[in-house]
């Protein structure tokens, strides 16, 4: 019987955690998975098993899971020899276990023998009732729990993105970003070898998970592609999945068939299905981050035509250009719009889109510009270019040794101020007309503490280091609105 | 181009077997000696192209077993007598194939193939003598719907082929549209259809035609 909901609620919303296999050794992963568990602030029951017993970070470890009262953990997180995992998981399911992550190793990478282990633990889940996770993965992340069972790091900052990946690397790479931009995760899954459960099983949870708005995948290869496609189609359906596959070339591929064992197809016939099923398909894993990051913190666009509203006339320029390299459009000027900017603007002012103001900005100009021009029927969506200028004044004079005196206290505080301000606006004015609005610069690399960057982050959105990148992410979420619209 | 597992149709049966799912191919006669096609090409209007064909010929342009801008009666003759000359023992029976000759500035390919993963394929590509270099194509699987053809068409790159062209009118989408759905609906009905390549689709007056097809079935 395939698991159920209840299955994935008792992975990512355990009642109570053991770690079996917990290590007093700092150096071995099941040392790291209690401590992780233990640091995170997870507030359901742990236990640790130890064959020789004695206390682990403050856990008085058992050597058995006899001593576990019974329904008191729903989830057994495995870091014991592949060999004896089939005694354990006997016992755990004896006491109420539903959910096992499965850590070891010794499975299908290892050989006819690893394969055959393999087959037996999908069996013996089978008959036991119960969701095995893996194994040879890295963990498993539930931010609404605090669960932070892995073996690796780290923990990300909770959120709105569902995360699955065939490859346990690629889960911290995406919370790594997770932390750096703000943007949160839900839960995080490494699928390991995915014996009994894959990345479209989660994706299906994740498609009815109240906490999850947007699913971020990492795929290298699928085994029944036809019954990939008809699931992926039907997540799609209910929330955006953005994937990214490992093994698009010849030299890619041969790398994931000795990665995951997985068969290469025609990258064109993956490309194509994916654009059949809906499913948002990144070049990268930074592209497809952001591409989440998007999905889970703006709404979608109604329709292609981007307004680029600039302090400065270069970046406007350039982002005219990456949005004519793609399926977005830049929308030529309504003369009514014209007008109305006409009245706000001094008259050296662009009076084209990108909308350059030219520095003619008074402390009000920006906000008024972009309320504006947000509002218009014909605009579907915004790129703010300039953001963090004052910003970056301001922590030039308050570093500059002159700071405080000379009037620096003031003008500091306002350009900070002003920043937030703008970014504040940007982040409400989108909520309350439903269309995106992507604040892009460098300075969100270049120089996270910029009020212009901490302004964004304030808001829960991203912070876009570049506007072609922010290009990229507002094409894929117009790519996935058309998708939508089309199928209405 | 059969593989291990499967056979090719003859140009005249890939031709039947796709025309009935509305993929458009010119008007053109299956005759079998030099007489019956000039005969055919008069009918049909000259200029004329001849072609020998059967059930084991796949690489007719390799061969040299495509004659194309006939011109006239005598000329069609002759092309004929030469290509059942040129015929093989390994060929089996073969015929010639008299066709319209059309002209158009642009060719699209279009076609159905089985990927080992995804089962049965549609495709969409720019055609002609760079396609392979230019290799802009677009894939979906086996059904489409109209708006997954549509989608097709909008995938090309290479969209300003697609519009006005050199004193040709714009492509006629919804033709387009009409031969993938064609395609997919032959590929459903026919479960031992493997792959079927119309190479090239030149577009006349902005309209697709065929001139050539291969249908390859599982035997």
């Amino acid at each position: 019987m395939a698991p159920t909901t209840q299955h994935y609620r008792a992975l990512f919303e355990p009642a109570g955690v053991i770690v079996a296999g917990a290590s007093t050794h700092p150096g071995k992963f099941g040392f790291v998975a209690l401590h992780n568990i233990l640091s995170c602030g997870y507030a359901g029951r742990v236990f640790a098993t130890n064959r020789d017993g004695g206390e682990i970070l403050g856990v008085e470890t058992l050597t058995g899971l006899e001593e576990v009262p019974d329904g008191a953990a729903d989830l057994v997180f495995v870091c014991t020899p592949a060999s004896t995992n089939a005694a354990l998981l006997r016992e755990a399911a004896a006491k109420g276990v539903q959910a096992a992550f499965i850590a070891s190793a010794g499975y299908g990478e290892a050989g006819e023998d690893g394969r055959r282990a393999q087959d037996d633990l999908v069996a013996l889940a089978e008959e036991l009732d119960l969701l095995v996770v893996g194994p040879n993965g890295q963990g498993v992340v539930s931010t609404p729990a605090s669960l932070c069972a892995q073996i690796v790091a780290p923990y990300p900052p909770r959120g709105r993105i569902g995360i699955v990946s065939q490859s346990g690397n690629f889960v911290s790479s995406f919370q790594n970003y997770a932390r750096q931009s703000g943007v949160g995760v839900s839960r995080a899954v490494s699928a390991g070898n995915a014996a009994q459960v894959g990345v479209a099983d989660f994706l299906e949870f994740y498609a009815e998970d109240p906490e999850t708005d947007v699913a971020l995948a990492y795929v290298e290869g699928v085994s029944d592609g036809r019954r990939f496609f008809e699931r992926l189609r039907a997540v799609s359906e209910r929330i955006p999945v953005v994937l990214v596959k490992g093994g698009a070339t010849a030299g890619g591929a041969r790398a994931a068939a000795s990665h995951t064992g997985s068969l290469a197809t025609d990258d064109r016939v993956f490309d194509g299905m994916c654009a059949q099923a809906g499913v948002v398909r990144a070049a990268t894993i930074e592209e497809a981050f952001e591409a989440a990051a998007s999905f889970a913190t703006q709404p979608l666009p109604p329709g292609p035509n981007v307004a680029v509203v600039s302090t400065a006339g270069g970046w406007g320029v350039v982002t005219a250009d990456a949005i004519a390299r793609t399926d977005l459009q830049l929308l030529a000027l309504p003369e009514d719009l014209r007008d109305e900017l006409d009245g706000l603007l001094p008259p050296r002012w662009s009076r084209n889109n990108p909308v350059d103001l030219a520095g003619g900005e008074t402390k009000d100009t920006i906000p008024a510009v972009l309320a504006t021009v947000a509002r218009h029927p014909s605009v579907d969506a915004v790129v703010l270019l300039g953001m963090g200028i004052q910003g970056n004044v301001a922590a030039m004079e308050r570093d500059g040794g002159f700071y405080p005196g000379h009037g620096l206290e003031r003008i500091v505080g306002f350009h900070e101020r002003q920043e937030q301000r703008y970014t504040a606006a940007a982040a409400e004015l989108s909520a309350e007309l439903g269309k995106p609005i992507l604040t892009a610069t460098e300075l969100a690399v270049t120089a996270p503490d910029n009020a212009a960057v901490q302004g964004v982050r304030a808001t829960g959105r991203y912070p876009y280091p570049s506007s072609n990148r922010a290009v990229t992410a507002l094409e894929h979420l117009w790519r996935y609105a058309r998708h939508r619209q089309r199928r209405s | 181009m059969a593989s291990s597992t499967g056979r090719t149709l003859s140009e005249a049966a890939s031709k039947e077997l796709l025309g009935r799912f509305g993929v458009p191919f010119l008007p053109e006669r299956v005759v079998a000696t030099p007489d019956e096609a000039a005969a055919a090409a008069e009918e049909l209007g000259l200029p004329v192209v001849v072609k020998l064909g059967g059930d084991a010929i796949a690489h007719k342009t390799e061969r040299g077993l495509v004659r194309l801008g006939l011109e006239d009666a005598a000329a069609v003759a002759r092309a004929a007598g030469e290509l059942l000359a040129a015929a093989r023992p390994d060929d089996g029976a073969v015929h010639l194939l008299v066709a319209p000759m059309v002209k158009g500035n642009r060719e699209l390919i279009a076609g159905l193939a089985t990927d080992p993963q995804f089962g049965r394929t549609v495709m969409l590509g720019v055609g002609g003598v760079l396609a392979e270099a230019v290799a802009d194509v677009s894939i979906r699987l086996v059904p489409i719907e109209r708006v997954d053809a549509e989608d097709m068409l909008d995938d090309l790159a290479t969209q300003a082929l697609l519009g006005a062209f050199r004193g040709e009118p714009p492509v006629d989408r919804e033709a387009v549209v009409a031969v993938l759905l064609g395609l997919s609906a032959a590929a459903e009905s026919t479960p031992e259809l493997r792959s079927a390549d119309l190479n090239p689709l030149i577009v006349v007056d902005g309209r697709p035609v065929a001139v050539d097809a291969l249908v390859e079935v599982a035997s």
